[in-house]
């Protein structure tokens, strides 16, 4: 049997639970290397070497070190073509280039205001950290205007880039699951009707699940 | 008429990355002017091939495309055997392409955006430049050359010892950057100050500098 692959970074990080669910729609098997992240683990030479900018997560397979969530859920796609969920990224070159297209609109005009509003509402109360009101303000009437957009789309099709579960729907789970669930902010998804639709049936996926599940034992 | 369409304006930055890759691959096509200024962008016909409204929007025959880095990566693959071939070696070297390639669009784009927009493009507006904005995203973008700095002493390009579309991602900020105060950053750091030389040189980037002549 293979050595399983490694991830390292917690579960409640946006990023590294992005590789975790695909990992699980893929069936590969992994290894979640804990890094302390209050005691800036992250930050010492060590980690920089296998994540030069001191962030979360990292990633190991066979002697390969990646980072950057959405790269290594590319090349775990591609080196794991025939596990689990085959058409992740798509089997013609024609529905991978529309999962590209929505994957680069996640990263770049999703997920900026929605990383924002994770920060603000999810994670600075923990910290202790003061929300910043007119930034809250600021992103979500960003996130909003996005939302916007996809309202329109996934009136068109069941899924982002078409109608298949792909690796552009799951990428948007991360930061979706902590607005919905915990920023006080949910509405901005569920009184949309297809973006509440679309949330419903993503979120609902085994993968996901299970990695709501190691988020919440503090994995 | 060319099946291949590119919509926008060749100052884009976006536009210039899908520009600068179809040089590259030499490709026909076609450059199609969108009115930004009448907001045609934010209108149809156009949301219907980007419905983000930005620029650019793509076509290869039937095929729609936005954002310019699927797009780039749509080119690379589809005329993977046309023009440079953008990757030296296995798939463990297109892994780590990919991962500079997200270092460009999560890293690097981010702070450089923002000062090619205050330094380059509202001057050009008549627009006052936001100097709290310039110094906090120049430390910003400071702290993503050091990286690179390491990276470009043990790998001649980002990816690999060849020129990859994670290195041609930049160009179009770096362009505009070098216009300006912020040139000082990639001068004073010698791996990447030979690395912008490298990119800034190659004929197909030209060709995207002669488009904004016209």
């Amino acid at each position: 049997m293979a050595t399983p692959v490694k991830v390292y970074g917690p579960a409640m990080s946006t990023a590294v639970s992005r590789v975790l669910a695909c990992l699980l729609e893929k069936n590969v098997d992994f290894q979640l290397v804990p890094v302390n992240l209050s005691k800036g683990e992250q930050k010492k030479p060590d980690f920089r070497k296998i994540q030069p900018f001191s962030q979360v997560p990292a990633f190991e397979d066979e002697g390969i070190c990646l980072f950057e969530s959405r790269a290594i859920c590319r090349y775990i796609c591609e080196k794991y073509t025939d596990k689990g969920n085959k058409g992740l990224y798509g089997t013609n070159p024609v529905a991978r280039a529309s999962i590209d297209q929505w994957l680069e609109a996640e990263g770049q005009s999703f997920n900026p205001p929605s990383s924002v509003l994770v920060f603000q509402l999810a994670f600075a109360p923990r910290m202790k950290i003061k929300q910043d009101q007119v930034v809250i303000k600021q992103n979500e009437e960003k996130l909003s205007k996005v939302l916007g957009i996809y309202e329109k789309r996934l009136g068109e099709t069941r899924f982002l880039a078409g109608d298949e579960f792909s690796l552009a729907d799951l990428s948007h789970l991360p930061n979706t699951q902590y607005l919905v669930t915990t920023s006080g902010r949910g509405e901005l998804f569920t009184s949309r009707k297809n973006v509440g639709r679309w949330w419903n049936e993503i979120s609902s996926r085994d993968s996901w699940k299970k990695v709501v599940d190691m988020q919440n034992k503090g994995a | 008429m060319a099946p291949i369409r590119v919509h926008g304006t060749p100052f884009s930055t976006a536009v210039g990355r899908v520009l600068a890759t179809l040089y590259e691959k030499e490709l026909e096509f076609e450059l199609v002017a969108v009115d930004m200024k009448a907001g045609e962008h934010k209108k149809e016909p156009f949301l219907s091939i980007n419905p983000f409204g930005q620029v650019p929007g793509f076509e290869d025959g039937d095929l729609k495309l936005f954002e310019s880095r699927a797009i780039t990566k749509y080119l690379a693959q589809e005329y993977a055997d046309k023009g440079t071939q953008f990757k030296c070696g296995d798939s463990k070297t297109a892994a780590i392409i990919g991962v500079w390639m997200e270092v460009e669009a999560h890293q690097f784009d981010p702070a450089a955006a923002k000062l090619t927009w205050e330094l380059a493009i509202k001057p050009r507006y008549g627009l006052n430049t936001d100097t709290a904005i310039v110094e906090e995203h120049e430390a910003k973008l400071a702290k993503v050359l050091d990286v690179y700095e390491i990276r470009l002493a043990q790998s001649k390009y980002l990816g690999c010892d060849c020129f990859t579309l994670a290195d041609l991602h930049h160009l179009p900020n770096i362009q505009y950057l070098l216009g300006t105060q912020a040139k000082k950053l990639f001068d004073s750091r010698p791996h990447v100050s030979a690395w912008v030389d490298a990119i800034t040189a190659r004929p197909a980037w030209s060709k995207v500098l002669a488009l904004q002549k016209q």
